[in-house]
């Protein structure tokens, strides 16, 4: 089989078996890199690093990045859509039957289950990120506890908030700005 | 989008609107498919109105437990209901597309584009931005999908199995699915 073809059928497999979102699919990646010669395990610690550090889901990122490697822009559209190719399928199928199932008792039971622990998931999925952001990593004392920085400009924007609602994008922008200003 | 070309025809304003949006999505959205949500609170459930936040929960819980990547998932999900599978497709090809420019350019010129110090500073400030808006989010959201007792007990349960515990997604999704029926199928019983 040619290396293009292999590249985009472990990728649609990826898509395929990792479930729970972008990190999930780093084991998969590893395993590329000890399978075949296509790149290295430190380049895929650079990959990671990169695709933490650039917009778009990290599954994404990581999947191109590595087309791209090993392809140029004609694997990078493809490792990519592969790996998309096994959602769209699945999610357009179970789509199709909640239309059918939405008013059964038992659907709408699971899903009056699920809510709670949804919003429970993603309070946990955030709390590493609030961790690193808030406190300093390596504290000496206790004044040295919090990242000032970073408080300040959280209190600044609730603060401001309370008086105008902003767009989400605005807020992204205006905090990467201040973080290039103020060298965070 | 507002200024579509009317030759495009008002056919192809949803595809395109979808695109439109799922791009923005993808391009402002740093980290896992968590964060995307408050930008999918903005573009999906306030200004297009294509799903409710309720719905959006469902389409997450769906997203974890099934195949693939959150952030893609979701916009399955969103695009199907809109337009069936072709919608789909357009709403995802949206949210990949941005990752496919801003990765290429990257890895053309740029191998030791993490460890550059602007852009490490400018990662520090938008997590900050991530911090905010995610609690705003998480604020809405527990407004939203918890209504009585059962669903903060559901909601404190899976934070000790996942935080505490180490349970995984997949289950904890299960368990707490499994919780509904149950306490649902009871409650009817009693009235």
């Amino acid at each position: 089989m040619s290396t293009f073809l292999l590249l985009i059928f472990e990728f649609f497999k990826t898509g395929l078996f990792a479930i729970g979102g972008g990190l999930a699919t780093i084991p998969f990646l590893q395993d590329m890199a000890v399978k075949y010669n296509w790149f290295t395990t430190e380049m895929l610690t650079t990959m990671i690093a990169i695709s933490e550090s650039t917009p778009g889901p990290m599954g994404i990122n990581m999947a191109t990045y590595v087309g791209y490697h090993m392809f140029g822009l004609p694997g990078a559209i493809a490792t990519s859509l592969a790996l998309v190719a096994p959602s769209i399928i699945v999610i357009c199928i179970i789509a199709n039957m909640l239309t059918k199932f939405k008013q059964n008792q038992t659907v709408q039971d699971v899903f009056y289950g699920l809510r709670p622990a949804v919003v429970s998931l993603i309070l946990v999925a955030c709390i590493d990120i609030f961790l690193i952001t808030l406190f300093n990593q390596k504290f000496d004392s206790i004044f040295n506890l919090f990242n000032m920085k970073s408080v300040f400009l959280l209190g600044a924007l609730i603060v401001v908030n309370q008086f105008k609602k902003l767009h989400p994008i605005l807020i992204i922008v205006t905090c990467a700005l201040t973080g290039i200003l103020f060298a965070f | 989008m507002r200024c579509i070309p009317s030759f495009l025809g008002e056919g192809m304003k949803i595809y395109i609107d979808l695109f439109v949006s799922w791009f923005k999505m993808g391009l402002f959205t740093f980290g896992g498919g968590y964060a995307m949500l408050p930008m999918i609170q903005k573009e999906v459930i306030e200004k297009h109105k294509w799903a409710t936040e309720e719905e959006v929960m469902d389409y997450y819980a769906i997203g974890q437990c099934t195949p693939g990547i959150i952030a893609v998932n979701t916009a399955t999900f969103i695009g199907y209901y809109q337009k069936g599978v072709l919608g789909g497709i357009v709403a995802t090809l949206g949210v990949i597309t941005p990752s496919l420019i801003i990765i290429s350019l990257i890895a053309t010129a740029l191998s030791n584009f993490a460890q550059i110090t602007i852009v490490q500073n400018a990662l520090a400030g938008i997590r900050v931005a991530v911090c905010y808006l995610m609690i705003t989010s998480i604020i809405k959201l527990w407004k939203s999908s918890i209504k009585d007792t059962t669903g903060i007990i559901i909601f404190c349960g899976a934070f000790i199995l996942s935080y505490f515990l180490d349970f995984s997604v997949v289950i904890t999704i299960l368990l707490s699915a499994f919780i509904g029926v149950v306490i649902r199928n009871i409650r009817r019983r009693k009235i």
